[in-house]
């Protein structure tokens, strides 16, 4: 048997080899893409509730008599907010159904409405006092208002909820044959700030808190991961020091989010003495956590500008920092933002270290600065998770969507820069 | 010059950021994630309100919220903390030596711990002895002497034979919960309780008797389902041989899919849980700092709405949570001493 018998011997297997090693990839493949569709279907199929929301349009009396505003009152923000708008809801539900008379039966009744449409109505009349105002005929304010939650889920869902009592179903039914009840876009969710109350609650506050919190960690881990890369790659002395910190660098990239969490609590909170849960901390906790994936793709890109380059410019008498400074930092630069951007993609997912710092709160009012109270759209996800509403259970997957949603512009973003302005020598 | 600049700009945002800690205009409050659904809806309907700002509730946990309260009066620390027990001595005593000398204790309520599994299950009906002998790592043997062994018990029929003959599956909360410090103490500890001799060691050995009687076995049956009892309740859903351990307020908002077995042949309602005939509720509470009283806005609003009848009465908009509400004098009671701003002494 010479050589070539023995090559074509093993030939057959060989290539049975290499195929069933390509059908192994691919299947690695499919499960991957199985498992990621999955979880994207689940996630979407239980945020779609959450999109829309249930409102019933009621006819509220704005009479000065039901107002309970004397004839000759002035109509102004004091008086406008003493109206107990309250039971003017309560009064033209009762309107709606004038023969409720038992006292069960009227607070099943006045369950259908949510308990912040109060809220909602009073809001709209302090926008719209001239509706008072007309004096001539009897006015009645036709407005949509929104369900609580209970009869949001069980209209949207149309499933026996227990929690939607039999009563309340006949309401439903007779609501549904006065076209009283519908279902719109539900805005409030991107409008509104956290709230109890599911038909309530939104994003704004905690996408305005993940937004102060990137720009604190924007604006101190780029100027000093790029400080830091620079020195590395292009000044510093090869020694000892440098390899022991380098080392150190790539250490940190791998610690666990929540070591930073605590090194924060006790340094900036503890020991500066700054306030808990203000995006300042946040940001700054954030930051230490993503310069290490900063310095290392910025290190990477400084490295892979050719030395031509470097060296034409120190020829024609550059100095060393004008070489770095107008020739290799602006080529590097694509490498560096899709670093930064990738690094930036990372912290606002995280939840872990804003635990530690008390992050993980409630806050209703939405945060204008870097040093007012803010949660975190994951910690929202978080926290709204462990909220025994069951209409929670849509906020928190759309919540969820909205951030996956952000994570993939950013990443598209890094995608985009490397493509268009990275340069190949 | 650029140096003096950047120092100067440091130095000016520092005061800034002190300034806005010494003027501050919201109320801080901390502690427990059970007590936080609670205070989180009396918090919105105060900011709505009113015209103070919307407190802020960070859930800490009873332990950790007590830490926070107690490192001292200033407007750094938290003007009230949440609890799902009383303050303990060694808490206490942290308080007094940091200066935090005035306080008023307010209890709000009560928390049932249900016992449930899936509708589509048997219910059941369990004493605290069946728990204990079914999640403790170790039981007195069963042949009657006084020793402890490995908890042998894999069937609840082998535990008590008026049981079902179902394995042992148990979802609960783990240790760093609050609601299994709860469970282990009100259901575990009252049936370890009833082995007389048992009861004997907490006066020689009350360690030892903690220990017996708080800790739950490890081999299987009791399963760590993490701090959420929404996972909990999903995973009873879809196995029906499960038991699982969660607030009331859960079993309250999932009553079409999960059924509260009977504890003493008590079923965990709104009554029984209020009238302290369930035997696994806890009482729930808040502490608040006086010193602050006067320097946050609205601390006396915000105590007044937690504690008005439309809040925590027999109607009131927290039993809606699942908040089980205190018997009227108590709750009368109750105002008296906040008005009077009642010292806790201990």
């Amino acid at each position: 048997m010479n050589n070539t018998d023995i090559v074509k011997h093993g030939l057959k297997k060989r290539y049975a080899k290499e195929k069933r090693f390509q059908w192994y990839g691919r299947l690695a493949v499919l499960t991957g893409f199985v498992f990621l569709t999955l979880l994207l279907l689940d996630i979407i199929i239980k945020a779609m509730p959450a999109f829309q929301s249930t409102q019933i349009l009621l006819d509220i009396p704005l009479d000065r008599e039901t107002l309970e505003l004397s004839t000759d009152a002035t109509i102004n923000k004091d008086t406008l907010s003493a109206i107990n708008y309250d039971g003017l809801i309560k009064k033209s539900l009762s309107q709606l159904y004038p023969q409720v008379s038992k006292r069960n039966d009227r607070k099943q009744l006045y369950k259908l409405v949510s308990s912040g449409a109060e809220f909602s109505l009073r809001e709209y009349i302090m926008k719209n006092p001239e509706l008072i105002s007309s004096n001539s005929e009897i006015p009645v304010l036709s407005i949509w208002l929104k369900a609580d939650d209970d009869i949001d889920t069980f209209y949207k869902l149309q499933t026996k909820i227990s929690r939607v009592s039999d009563r309340q179903v006949e309401f439903i039914d007779s609501l549904i044959q006065q076209q009283r009840i519908r279902t719109s876009f539900n805005t409030t969710f991107f409008t509104a700030s956290d709230s109890r109350e599911p038909e309530q609650a939104g994003i704004k506050g905690a996408l305005l808190g993940s937004f102060w919190t990137l720009l604190v960690t924007l604006l101190i881990s780029l100027p000093v991961g790029i400080g830091a890369a620079v020195y590395l790659e292009e000044f510093a002395p090869q020694n000892k020091i440098t390899d022991f910190i380098e080392i150190n660098i790539n250490n940190l990239a791998a610690v666990p989010s929540i070591v930073f969490g605590l090194l924060g609590l006790s340094v900036f909170i503890n020991f500066f003495g700054m306030p808990r849960s203000v995006p300042l901390v946040g940001g700054l906790v954030l930051s230490l956590m993503t310069l290490p994936t900063i310095i290392i793709s910025s290190r990477a890109a400084i490295k892979s500008v050719p030395p031509s380059i470097k060296e034409a410019a120190l020829g024609i008498g550059a100095s060393h920092m004008q070489t770095v400074f107008h020739h290799v930092l602006p080529l590097a630069m694509p490498g560096i933002l899709t670093g930064t951007i990738i690094g930036m993609a990372q912290a606002l997912g995280e939840t872990a270290p804003l635990l530690m710092i008390g992050m993980v709160a409630f806050i209703v009012d939405v945060p204008g600065g870097v040093v007012d109270s803010a949660t975190v759209l994951p910690v929202q996800i978080y926290l709204w998770s462990d909220s025994p509403e069951r209409a929670f259970t849509a906020l928190t997957a759309a919540t969820i969507l909205v951030l996956l949603a952000f994570l993939a512009i950013m990443n598209t973003l890094a995608i985009f820069l490397r493509k268009h302005f990275e340069r190949r020598w | 010059m650029k140096k003096l600049v950047l120092a100067a700009a440091i130095t000016t945002s520092l005061m800034t950021l002190q300034s806005q800690a010494a003027g501050r205009d919201t109320i801080n409050i901390v502690g427990s994630s059970t007590v936080y659904p609670f205070a989180t809806v009396v918090a919105e309907k105060f900011g709505k309100k009113t015209n103070f700002n919307t407190p802020k509730i960070e859930s800490t946990g009873s332990g950790g919220g007590m830490k926070l309260f107690c490192a001292g009066v200033g407007l750094d620390t938290p003007d009230i903390t949440n609890a799902s027990r009383a303050i303990k001595k060694s808490e206490y005593d942290t308080c007094q030596k940091n200066g935090v000398t005035d306080i008023t204790e307010v209890q709000i309520g009560y928390d049932g711990i249900a016992i449930a599994n899936s509708i589509k299950a048997q219910n059941f009906s369990l004493t605290r002895k069946d728990l204990f002998l079914a999640l403790a790592k170790k039981v007195p043997n069963p042949d009657g002497s006084k020793t402890l062994l490995e908890n042998p018990y894999k069937t609840w029929k082998q535990v008590n034979s008026s049981l079902p003959d179902m394995e042992i599956e148990v979802i609960g909360p783990p240790p760093t919960s609050g609601t299994r410090d709860a469970f282990a103490e009100l259901a575990m500890e009252g049936g370890c309780k009833e082995f007389n001799w048992i009861k004997a060691m907490k006066k020689t050995d009350k360690k030892a008797y903690k220990t017996v009687c708080h800790t739950v076995r490890e081999d299987g049956p009791y399963i760590e389902a993490g701090e959420n009892d929404n996972l909990i309740v999903q995973k009873l859903e879809k196995n029906p041989n499960a038991l699982g351990i969660f607030g009331f307020s859960f079993l309250e908002q999932n009553d079409d899919k999960v059924q509260g077995s009977l504890v003493e042949g008590k079923s965990p309602e709104f009554a029984t849980i209020s009238d302290g005939s369930y035997p696994i509720s806890r009482p729930l509470f808040f502490y608040v700092k006086n010193a602050h009283i006067s320097s946050i806005p609205g601390m006396k609003e915000y105590l007044q709405e937690f504690t008005d009848e439309e809040a925590m009465g027999d109607d009131g908009y927290l039993l809606d949570k699942g908040l089980i509400p205190l018997s009227a004098t108590d709750r009368s009671a109750l105002r008296q001493s906040i008005i009077k701003g009642k010292k806790f002494t201990m």
